[in-house]
């Protein structure tokens, strides 16, 4: 008897503890965002963000890494929106579910397990190396595109399904070919999603380290076009804090990196708040 | 006639990812593959011995270092995730839960570098000052892992525990079973599919993490004996040679490669088809 204890004592204990943990994990995050900016935040001067790094970044600013970055999220997204939302248009509206799309979405499923340390080691070896592009941004471009892939399809796929389907029946009553309904009733409807699934493509182009320190390289010179070499803030970051070049420069730079993914989170959440609340109201 | 023609080019674009998939499993297979063979696959798997300038290439220390980093990033990891999905989905108000979840998944956005730098600049000190070795290791490597697959880990599993059909909560709960009991006994039980997979697909994540883990493990080339030792993981050793190898030291590199991919296929394959089965539940 004396090893029972009282249920209803046993579940306020078990909760206490649940909730101080939980607590503990929001205590990390809060913990890791005010450390950063505390510590960056006094680092952003409006000459920091808009000079070039000087003498490999011991002083300067971070300008032509902000470029290179902006440059890479243009080129990965050339390539991986096409792709993916004709893809996610393809699974929804053309096929029904099969063998093929069984295929389909286990490959996808599995491109988007592969660590970005393979992902990068490929496009070392086939765009820089084998297709001699070089370190450049258009190798990076579109290595990463591969790795934004799964992610656009996925979000794209769900948003376009979410779409209510008297919309398109409406449509095809009206003599309208499944192309034109596509791309006048469905895209349009589904387009806060789908713009969700390339706002976080956004996020992972600018965190991204190991896949660009391989493709894009590091050079520190401001990139002209898309065949030159350049230097992301997230490697930008990585190299001044590895070797301990400057820290109150890298804790700017992280404070940069840090802000722009909260932000852009939030935009990515709000999105998707308001077009499932479209469509919660419409079914 | 124009109609087809969109169809035929979006199902090409649909296998776009399938695509990419093998072109870079052929590739690194390609590249890696021949090194293999002329070390011995025995050898290149169970060897200690790694020094690509003089033909040595065994990566077996690494491998077990991928592990064990893995390992003790899930001992840590899992039941801190655990609490805060149960916490979440079954204790807070749908309305702080609406919050809470959104705010966790922020973890993941944060980039793997920052994560690795507050490992350096806070985590280390502490573990060198009060446990003593040099700080850079592979408890440190696990506690920053566990951090980074927490939001996976927890996201999943709050949508595993919300699946569960609310029949077998009110069942529970009118017998006279506490909320708790009836977690434990019947929510967690019912909901076990889905974690397992959650917990697969954090797996999958802490093995293929590099950036973060360089910065904290230290790299050292030995088979670690004790939570403080310095390691060096597969990941690692890819991202640290890879900028100066030629020859047989970058074939060897792509034949690390071969084994994490291979690692990272059983997780997602298990993850997928552990899935399916909760699915069809």
């Amino acid at each position: 008897m004396a090893t029972r204890i009282n249920p209803v004592l046993l579940q306020r204990i078990v909760k206490a503890q649940l909730w101080s943990l939980t607590g503990f994990i929001i205590g990390i995050l809060l913990f890791i965002i005010c450390f950063i900016s505390i510590k960056g935040l006094p680092q952003l001067t409006p000459e920091f963000l808009t000079s070039n790094p000087v003498d490999m970044g011991r002083s300067g600013g971070i300008f032509s890494t902000i470029l290179c970055t902006l440059y890479l999220i243009f080129v990965s997204l050339m390539i991986a929106v096409p792709l993916g939302v004709g893809a996610a248009i393809y699974l929804t509206e053309y096929t029904r579910e099969s063998r093929v799309t069984y295929i389909i979405r286990f490959g996808t499923e599995c491109l988007a397990g592969i660590p970005s340390i393979i992902l990068g080691l490929f496009g070392f070896a086939f765009f820089v190396m084998a297709l001699r592009f070089g370190w450049s941004i258009l190798s990076g471009g579109m290595t990463m595109s591969i790795m934004l892939l799964p992610t656009i399809i996925r979000t794209s796929e769900e948003s376009i399904k979410a779409v209510p389907y008297e919309l398109r029946e409406v449509s095809f009553s009206l003599g309208v070919t499944r192309w034109q309904t596509v791309t006048r009733v469905v895209l349009p409807s589904a387009l806060p999603g789908i713009v969700t699934g390339i706002v976080l493509g956004v996020a992972r182009c600018i965190e991204e380290t190991a896949v660009v320190i391989f493709t894009v390289g590091s050079s520190l010179r401001l990139p002209g076009s898309f065949f030159d070499s350049g230097r992301t803030m997230a490697v930008h970051f990585y190299i001044l804090a590895r070797e301990g070049i400057s820290m109150p420069n890298a804790y700017g730079t992280a404070a940069i990196l840090i802000l722009s993914i909260l932000f852009i989170n939030l935009v990515a959440y709000y999105l998707m708040r308001r077009f499932l609340k479209k469509y919660a109201i419409v079914l | 006639m124009r109609e087809k023609l969109i169809e035929k080019i979006l199902m090409l674009l649909a296998f776009s990812a399938i695509g990419a998939l093998l072109l870079m499993a052929i590739f690194i297979f390609k590249e890696g593959l021949p090194i293999i063979i002329k070390v011995g696959i025995k050898d290149f798997l169970f060897s200690t011995h790694w020094a690509p300038t003089k033909d040595y290439f065994g990566i077996f220390s690494m491998i077990v270092s991928s592990l064990f980093v893995t390992t003790g990033a899930l001992i840590i990891g899992v039941p801190l995730a655990l609490a805060c999905a149960i916490t979440l989905a079954e204790f807070a108000p749908p309305r702080l839960m609406s919050i809470l979840k959104p705010t966790i998944e922020l973890l993941a956005g944060i980039p793997s570098v920052v994560y690795g730098f507050l490992g350096v600049v806070l985590l280390v000190p502490l573990i060198r000052d009060y446990l003593g070795g040099p700080g850079l290791s592979l408890l440190a490597a696990s506690i920053i892992l566990a951090i980074m697959i927490l939001p996976t880990i927890t996201s999943i599993s709050i949508d595993a525990i919300q699946a569960v059909p609310y029949s077998y909560k009110e069942g529970s709960l009118a017998l006279g079973a506490t909320h708790w009991q009836t977690i434990r006994m019947v929510i967690l039980k019912a909901a076990r599919s889905g974690i397992i997979t959650a917990v697969m697909l954090g797996m999958a994540r802490a093995i293929g993490e590099t950036m973060a883990v360089i910065m904290v493990a230290g790299n050292a080339l030995k088979l670690p004996i004790s939570p403080l030792d310095p390691v060096r993981t597969l990941t690692s050793n890819i991202a640290l040679e890879m900028g100066y190898a030629a020859g047989d030291h970058r074939a060897a590199l792509f034949a690390t490669g071969i084994v994490l991919f291979v690692f990272i296929m059983i997780f997602n394959v298990s993850a997928n088809i552990i899935t399916k089965r909760w699915r069809r539940e």
